[in-house]
């Protein structure tokens, strides 16, 4: 209906030379932030990232080490031990602190790698709709079907157990979604007659990507970044718990799997068991919390009319 | 104020076919065109949904790659080459229908003019043409602007944008498709002022495509009329619209409403023509009322190719073979007709 | 919120000419949209009246409330929205009625044909079964009688009837336009409101539906409400039309007269809009309006055009501009001849 039409207030102060680019930025952030779900996933996000990044300066590696550990063997909770210990005395609290280290590590890695892969191959083949895009559909669509776990294990047995080895099969297993996604919205994007009008002023197909379409897709691909940074770390967990992981370096899935092969289930250890889960329950729903709300936020911006 | 000497843009056999897709035929969208802007000359080019009006406006700014023929520039064919198209966009420029669909949501209005100049690697005194662009175009202060985003503009702002960045690289030629159409009744007026005072200041020249027969009579030289991928008449606006020569132009000026009662004209029957199933011979016939009254053999010549229409900017041309058999057109009502 | 409704005698006396009762009477009508965080003024305190198979004509550009009048009619309106003033339609005050009341209202006695006819339609039921559903509910008719009058409807509006099992998506634009016009008359209605029956289509169709639209009108006795921003178009199929700005009424009058010699300065504007052919005046050059569309939420104080009107005068920026009556005309500006002398009687 034409007379609902209406116009946001105008708020731009009238002498300002050089537009900013931090403004919407920052206006955007707010509204994010203003949304419960999106302030306690970002709450979230950030203690678990500064958990993982202040751990060294309170945690000394004697701590970790299955020989040095000093604590009673498999105790509950008590006194100096929080979260109880492990069969070989380490305080499991330290622990799952320093096993977030890798967890987030390998979850923003493997996260990184399915954007850049699954983004560029999204935008290249929606950009060029003719034979290559056809191609590049027809890989991605192979990839889906191959199996996610068998194939991830498998590379982990071809590159050798360890974190490069989970962060690439992530990756690869995990592209293919974030292509398609990204495919549908470039199409979408490249529909709109601004990008014809781009066209005419001289734009390039590179320059068409970057400067238009990329700019448009970027939010999707950010809400789509956080829920696949949940779905790695969940990944990476139940790739090291499956044993494909470093044997050496702690992460949550590692914990889980130590608690597994050392019998805390038969021996009644849940203090053992249930804080990494609680863990990877708490900061993968952090990161759908924040995906959800960077979503709505976007939603509510984009469309004006 | 028109150069009858001196094309600035030309059609030379232009012919765009539309490849066949599931269950259609391919669509010959623009089928042999000779069309001819002159230099600060406003040619309106009119014509249906369907008619290849489009297709022909954007074949003749580049985006488009003709089957056949070619576009000219200054006397020189266009090379398809990234270089020559790139220097072909400098000078010929494309202003679009909906202008809020033209500007990028993300993009303020100062990065919207000055995305031109950048594409060019045009970076010296960027704000400074940006805020030019934006003067010409009558949005003042400039800087004013600088910060919004497109949705926070009126419809005739926006569509002051998309044209402040047409200029920025300083074209000689815009086309516009259905530049006014989708704006509202007093905006339209303010948008084609626009077209005439730069084509005053900076002798620019347009090919304007439209539907709308009033927007000819308001600010073209000359007026050309599309019909199923072909030019039927081209001449003077004087002399198309108040002396239409083709049954097809005449038909388009009975559908103008007017307070004269409708039942007086004629209105064409049928559905807008489809460039996927074109008749032999004049492609008008099928629905052309003038044929209707011929006598047998006279009405046999419209199933004979008409000849195509020459590229001339001072010549005033009609596909139609019997266009001196044609009766004389009723004089439009004019306003002084009506108050009496 | 004042209305100017004080100032002008009521629609029924008004007409004096026509001795008929009035289909529909419309007075002080007030829209408020409440959907967004600030209200949105869309009608403010309008007036008018139908007589029976009168045609009027609603012009104005987007926010001049047009639709929002119209829509209100029917209460076709959202939730949020607050409707003031009296819609009197056949002797009945429509904003007291219930909705079941309202429910048979529509189609069956007053019908829309709306903008755009892809969209309004059902793409997965064929138009017969789209024609038939309003008779079926609204009148104690079996399925075959009412599939019988579908067909008339078809034939009527142009529409070969074998063409009743046709899905929408199966017809050209133009014709799911008259469909859309077919299933308007399913139920004889009295009153037809066609909400910019044109806008999406060619010169060509549109004078074809403008025809058959008018054809319709005239046979049947309907009286009609159109919508458009284009007064020449409402110019060849109303009797009357009725220029809106900022949600008021701004001016009213016989087509050709409103058309050739308007007395608002924003009617004057409208009309040169969209030039005559012919005409030297607009040769090269158009007529437009500087300026942007009022701000509808905000409360107005004046004269609504003052802020974009060329013969602007102090006394327009403030109180109340009501509609003056001129013979079958009326406008609402300070310029109108004897302008003085009704304020001063009022």
């Amino acid at each position: 209906m034409s007379a609902t039409q209406e116009r946001p207030p105008d708020t731009t102060p009238v002498e300002e030379k050089a537009p900013s680019r931090l403004v919407p930025i920052w206006r955007f952030t707010l509204t994010v932030l203003r949304m419960p779900s999106g302030l306690f996933g970002v709450l979230v996000m950030l203690g678990f990232v500064l958990m993982a990044l202040t751990a060294p300066l309170y945690i000394h590696p004697s701590d970790l080490s299955v020989t040095q550990a000093t604590g009673p063997l498999l105790a509950p909770p008590q006194q100096g031990y929080p979260l109880g210990t492990d069969p070989a005395g380490r305080s499991v609290l330290l622990l799952v602190i320093w096993g977030s280290r890798t967890s987030l590590a390998i979850g923003v890695m493997a996260t990184l790698l399915t954007m850049v892969l699954g983004s560029s191959i999204g935008l290249v083949a929606g950009h060029y709709q003719g034979r290559t895009g056809r191609l590049l559909m027809h890989v991605t669509d192979w990839f889906i079907a191959l199996p996610g776990l068998p194939l991830a294990i498998a590379l982990a047995a071809v590159l050798g157990q360890g974190a490069a080895s989970i962060t690439i099969a992530i990756g690869v297993t995990s592209w293919t979604g974030t292509a398609r996604l990204v495919r549908a919205q470039t199409l979408a994007v490249e529909a709109r007659p601004f990008i014809e009008r781009s066209r005419a002023l001289g734009a390039t197909d590179t320059q068409l990507i970057t400067r238009q379409v990329l700019p448009n897709v970027m939010p999707l691909i950010l809400v789509s970044s956080t829920l696949t940074v949940a779905s790695a770390i969940l990944a990476e967990a139940t790739l090291t718990f499956l044993g494909l992981g470093d044997p050496t370096s702690v992460s949550w899935g590692s914990l889980l799997n130590n608690a597994f092969m050392q019998g805390a289930v038969t021996a009644g250890a849940w203090w053992y068991l249930i804080p990494p889960g609680i863990a990877i329950l708490v900061i993968v729903l952090g990161f759908t919390l924040v995906g959800r709300a960077v979503e709505h936020a976007l939603n509510a911006r984009v469309q004006p009319r | 104020m028109a150069d009858p000497t001196e094309p600035v843009l030309e059609a030379r056999d232009l012919a765009v076919t539309f490849p066949a897709r599931r269950r259609q035929p391919a669509a010959r969208a623009v089928d042999g065109v000779n069309l001819a802007l002159g230099r600060g000359e406003v040619l309106a080019l009119i014509g249906e949904s369907g008619c290849g009006k489009s297709t022909l406006a954007r074949a003749m700014v580049g985006l488009i790659e003709p089957n056949r023929g070619e576009v000219r520039y200054a006397g020189k064919p266009l090379r398809r080459t990234r270089s020559g198209l790139r220097e072909f966009r400098r000078h010929v420029q494309l202003v679009l229908q909906d202008p809020y669909g033209a500007l990028n949501p993300r993009q303020n209005i100062h990065d919207a003019v000055a995305e031109g100049l950048r594409l060019h690697g045009q970076r010296a005194g960027l704000t400074r043409r940006v805020g030019e662009a934006l003067e010409q175009v009558g949005m003042r202060p400039p800087e004013h602007f600088f910060d919004r985003y497109p949705h926070q503009l009126s419809g005739g702002q926006q569509q002051r944008v998309v044209i402040a960045g047409a200029l920025t690289l300083g074209p000689e030629v815009l086309v516009a498709d259905e530049p006014v159409s989708s704006l509202d009744a007093s905006v339209r007026g303010e948008i084609l002022k626009l077209f005439l005072s730069l084509r005053d200041e900076l002798g620019l020249a347009a090919l304007v495509v439209s539907h709308d027969l009033g927007l000819a009579w308001n600010i073209a030289d000359r007026v050309a009329v599309m019909y199923l991928g072909r030019i039927v008449e081209v001449g003077t606006v004087e002399e198309v619209l108040l002396r239409p020569q083709h049954p097809y132009t005449r038909a388009l000026l009975d559908a103008v409403p007017s307070t004269s009662d409708l039942d007086a004209k004629t209105v064409l029957r049928g559905e807008p023509p489809d460039p996927t199933a074109i008749p032999a011979g004049c492609r008008f016939h099928p629905r052309c009322p003038l044929r209707a009254t011929l006598p047998e053999d006279r009405a046999q010549l419209c199933l004979n190719d008409v000849p195509v229409l020459a590229p001339a900017l001072d010549e005033r041309q009609v596909a139609c073979v019997h266009a001196d058999a044609a009766p004389p057109a009723a004089v439009p009502h004019d306003r002084a007709e009506v108050t009496t | 919120m004042t209305a100017p409704a004080s100032q002008i005698p009521p629609a029924a006396e008004r007409r004096t000419d026509q001795p008929v009762e009035p289909l529909l009477d419309v007075r002080d009508l007030t829209v408020t949209y409440h959907s967004g965080k600030v209200p949105v003024y869309a009608a403010r305190g309008v007036d008018f009246a139908l007589a029976p198979g009168e045609t009027l004509g609603m012009a104005g550009e987007s926010g001049s409330g047009k639709t929002t009048v119209a829509m209100s009619l029917l209460r076709l309106l959202p939730a949020e929205t607050t409707v003031t003033g009296e819609i009197r339609f056949r002797d009945e005050d429509l904003l007291a009625a219930n909705w079941g009341r309202m429910r048979s209202v529509r189609w069956a006695e007053a019908s829309v044909v709306f903008q755009g006819a892809m969209s309004a339609l059902n793409p997965v039921r064929t138009i017969g079964e789209q024609i038939v559903e309003p008779i079926l509910l609204h009148e104690k008719v079996g399925e075959k009688a009412a599939r019988a009058r579908a067909r008339d409807l078809l034939d009527s509006v142009g529409v070969p009837s074998r063409r009743i099992a046709s899905y929408p998506h199966e017809l050209s634009g133009g014709q799911r336009q008259r469909v859309m016009m077919a299933m308007a008359l399913a139920c004889d209605p009295h009153l037809l409101i066609a909400d910019e029956p044109t806008t999406a289509l060619d010169v060509i169709v549109q004078a074809q539906i403008l025809s058959l639209l008018t054809d319709l009108v005239r046979e049947r006795g309907i009286s009609l409400i159109m919508i458009s921003h284009d007064l020449s178009v409402l110019a060849s199929t109303c009797d009357r039309i009725a220029v809106m700005y900022a949600g008021r009424l701004v001016e009213t009058g016989p087509s050709r007269q409103v058309i050739a010699s308007p007395l608002h300065p924003y009617a004057r504007a409208l009309a040169g809009a969209f030039p005559t052919l012919g005409d030297p005046g607009s040769r090269l050059a158009p007529g437009g309006l500087p300026g942007d569309p009022p701000d509808l939420r905000e409360e107005i104080d004046g004269c609504p055009f003052a802020p974009r009107c060329p013969e602007v005068e102090d006394r327009c920026r403030s109180g109340v501009i009501p509609l003056v009556r001129r013979g079958d005309r009326a406008a609402a500006c300070v310029h109108v001849t004897g302008y003085d002398e009704a304020v001063g009687d009022g």
